[in-house]
């Protein structure tokens, strides 16, 4: 092994090697992209030299804008110009309304799910998020250039989503064109970029308030390994809802409470530039002009403070929670980490310090912070540090359940486990020959169905008809890395795997993806099955290359006939890579590797176990 | 007992949970699917599994009272989903005792100072069931063994107690 990894620190094992990938933090306000390069973190660039780019994409009948010339059209066009969408993201109209009140859309369903209506037609939040994921991948390929593929990207998620808002996420990653390594939960890409940054040890609280979620995560810090504690938040609290205040406060002072879309528009860019500014002046005029009049809003630092004052105290509930939830106390914590910007304004910070007494660390921009930890995580992912000793282990947000009778929730995997966690559970037949049998899986904390999310509905069919209760269901839940949940089925007596019809209550299913995907290529003229075949070309490679690296080492695991067995299945991929014409072709070949490669994967991890072990009681003698 | 043996830790209900804590993080280092992001399908899956195992008996080891059923459970006693209840009245009467104290403690004139006697006379109870709880599983009579499987019910109730007064707690100081 060691010869395999003779480097200098900090520098790939065979630098021209060098993988792209890259970090994004899809943000509510701004979204931004970055990369390690030559072992440093950076930010990347438009080519106007910006690097923020508002999360605000324009609607036009044959063209779709993004960024910042997008935002600053929004008070002429409202309707076709889409805001903040990550707030939309796995939410029903019913919830959006009930939440931000008024807002300047028109908002339709489709067998899709929730839509806008715009002049381009009806728009998901998941296609809009992918036009912004989209641009940043395009910048990410100009400004990295060269020959070599984007290998994926770690794209920042609220830690607070739940499931239905990180699979549209990595929907909207699918239909850009990206692939997703992981999904990362944004107070630990925070934890990432400072933790590296200061090699610090022990316990940190990172705030995070941006402009549509809150999240506050507790991490214990330890030799590279950063483990989330637990984790508490709001996925629906963010910078927005304090312009909204100030939105208020607006409409009473000119009296003007009907706005049309335009003026609802022009109050709430108003109401961000006054906040912002009260971050740096004592009080601030606002000039209303609409409606032929001009209207001069004064508001100071203070009176300000006031009004937001409910949000911040739910931010500071949410962290005692979570300090709680932790196990530790506000005085084992050593540092606050701030991040969003919306821990710029004056009235948090005093108040998060007051609550932990102690300073918060505000050291890296807030704004950069969670792309930099996610670039720096998809560097290692990818490959580039073989050496790297960093280990970031999180945990289920919220709770999941399944429905029982009497619209009770029971709880199957509780919040702030570890993940990935795989739990099974027992059902069994209540009608005598019953074949069938529906579940409904909620997330959230709440003991009542309507006051948890509700995830998705299954049927079990094929259950054998037996009598009643002699039939043993159990059904797997299982959550990864990136917080998603798969569930399975299974028949005990008879070994019937029973089918699992997946109806997601919100999102899109596989199908629908795909058939999106296939859409917007059509439009833009790209070669879908060129791109699908590069795709499988580049997976290839990779199999075949963690392979060679696997083998170099530890072939020794195989008997003669096995590695010939495997040896013989490389082969045959390495040269499908070359010839096939269609994906498809090169799929099946990986497939068969990876058939033939299950038994030498399972006897190296059971290896290197035990190594684990050992290596832990050798250190302690 | 494969959970202890996961962690090459010896098989006590006593267990010596910093060390069990270091071999978890090793293992992770080897097992977790973040460091087989460019492998195939299989062994990410494989990965996936081997950190849900070992995060699942990392989550029993930890806790007193799954970490005493798993143990029970190991030796053929599983009342991990039993309805039954408990027969001990002089148990039953202090636990309702215990219960209308904690729902008068947010009436109290003291709510603080309530609060942490409560937790105090919770804490004795946790510590006399587990020490007995320890003795008891490393017992061989099947009496014993029945012992503790009552001694398990008792510490659910105490538990139970501690979450109830957390939720006081919160809604004390919200």
């Amino acid at each position: 092994m060691a010869l395999l990894q003779i480097a200098e620190p900090g520098q790939s094992a065979a630098p021209h090697e060098h993988k792209l990938a890259i970090g994004i933090d899809l943000g509510t306000t701004n979204s931004l992209v970055a990369t390690v390069q030559s072992g440093e973190a950076k930010t990347l660039t438009a080519l106007d030299g910006t690097v923020m780019l508002p999360s605000v994409v324009r609607y036009h009948q044959n063209d779709i804008e993004v960024g910042a010339q997008a935002q600053q059209t929004s008070a002429q066009d409202p309707t076709n110009t889409l805001i903040s969408v990550k707030r939309f993201l796995g939410k029903t109209q019913q919830e959006i309304e009930q939440r931000y009140g008024q807002l300047p859309y028109e908002f339709v369903k489709t067998d899709s799910g929730l839509a806008i209506n715009t002049v381009a037609g009806p728009i998901s939040p998941v296609q809009a998020s992918a036009e912004i994921l989209k641009t940043l991948r395009i910048r990410a390929e100009q400004s990295l250039g060269g020959d070599d593929d984007l290998q994926g990207a770690v794209i920042t998620v609220p830690a607070y989503f739940d499931d239905a808002q990180r699979q549209s996420t990595k929907d909207a990653a699918d239909l850009a064109g990206l692939k997703v390594l992981r999904l990362l939960n944004e107070p630990t890409a925070a934890a990432v970029a400072y933790g590296l940054d200061s090699g610090q040890e022990g316990i940190i609280a990172v705030y995070d308030l941006g402009g549509g979620t809150f999240d506050i995560s507790i991490l214990r810090l330890h030799q590279g390994v950063f483990e989330v504690l637990a984790t508490g938040g709001d996925s629906s609290l963010g910078g927005d809802d304090f312009d909204s205040v100030l939105v208020d406060v607006f409409k009473s002072q000119t009296n003007i409470h009907d706005l049309n879309a335009h003026e609802l528009r022009l109050f709430i860019n108003k109401a961000k530039a006054c906040k912002e500014a009260l971050s740096s002046y004592e009080s601030v005029n606002v000039k209303l002009e609409l409606r032929e009049q001009s209207h001069t809003v004064t508001i100071s630092r203070d009176e300000f403070a006031q009004l937001v004052m409910p949000l911040v105290k739910t931010t500071l509930r949410a962290c005692r929670r979570a300090v709680k939830d932790a196990g530790v106390s506000n005085e084992e914590i050593l540092q606050i980490v701030m991040v969003g910007g919306s821990t710029r304004m004056p009235v948090i910070r005093e108040q998060v310090e007051a609550f932990f007494a102690k300073q918060p660390l505000t050291s890296i921009d807030p704004d950069r912070v969670v792309a930099i930890g996610a670039a720096i995580q998809a560097d290692i992912l990818v490959g580039n540090k073989p050496d790297s000793d960093m280990l970031l282990l999180d945990v289920l947000p919220l709770s999941l359940g399944l429905e029982t009778m009497g619209g009770l929730v029971e709880k199957i995997i509780p919040r702030n486990t570890t993940i990935p966690v795989a739990k099974a559970q027992e059902f069994t037949t209540f009608k005598d020959g019953q074949t069938a049998m529906s579940l409904h899986v909620l997330q959230g904390e709440r003991e009542l169905v309507d006051d948890c999310r509700s995830l998705a509905k299954f049927s079990l069919k094929g259950i054998p008809p037996m009598a009643a209760g002699a039939a043993h269901i159990r059904v797997t839940f299982k959550v990864d890395a990136d917080g998603l949940l798969s569930v399975s089925a299974m028949e005990k007596s008879t070994g019937v795997q029973a089918d699992i019809q997946v109806k997601p209550s919100f999102g899109l299913s596989d199908d629908q993806v795909a058939q999106m995907l296939k859409e917007s290529m059509s439009n833009a003229k790209e070669d879908i099955q060129a791109r699908m075949l590069k795709e499988q070309q580049v997976e290839a490679l990779r199999v075949l290359e963690a392979l060679e690296v696997s083998l170099a080492t530890d072939s020794a695991l195989l008997n003669e006939q096995e590695l010939a067995q495997l040896r013989e299945q490389m082969t045959l991929l390495a040269s499908a890579k070359e010839q096939a014409q269609s994906p498809d072709e090169i799929k099946n070949a990986i497939e068969r590797v990876d058939a033939a490669s299950s038994e030498f994967a399972s006897r190296r991890m059971d290896i290197s176990i035990k190594q684990a072990l050992q290596g832990q009681s050798v250190d302690e003698v | 007992m494969r959970y202890f043996e996961l962690f090459d830790v010896p098989v006590d209900y006593n267990v010596d949970l910093i060390k069990v804590n270091q071999q978890y993080l090793e293992l992770q280092r080897v097992v977790h699917p973040d460091r087989f992001a460019g492998k195939g399908e299989r062994e990410k899956l494989l990965a996936v599994q081997k950190t849900a195992e070992i995060n699942d008996a990392l989550a029993v080891l930890k806790h007193p009272v799954k970490r005493a059923e798993y143990m029970l459970g190991e030796r053929g006693i599983d009342i991990r989903a039993e309805q039954q209840t408990l027969q001990d009245p002089m148990f039953l009467m202090q636990q309702m005792e215990l219960r209308e104290a904690l729902e008068e403690l947010p009436q109290s004139d003291d709510v603080e100072g309530a609060i942490e006697q409560f937790e105090q006379q919770v804490k004795t109870l946790d510590i006399e069931f587990s020490q007995q709880l320890a003795e008891l599983l490393s017992s061989d009579s099947e009496n014993d063994l029945h012992q503790a499987a009552d001694n398990i019910r008792k510490l659910k109730f105490v538990y139970k107690l501690r979450d109830e007064l957390a939720r006081i707690e919160d809604s004390i100081f919200d």
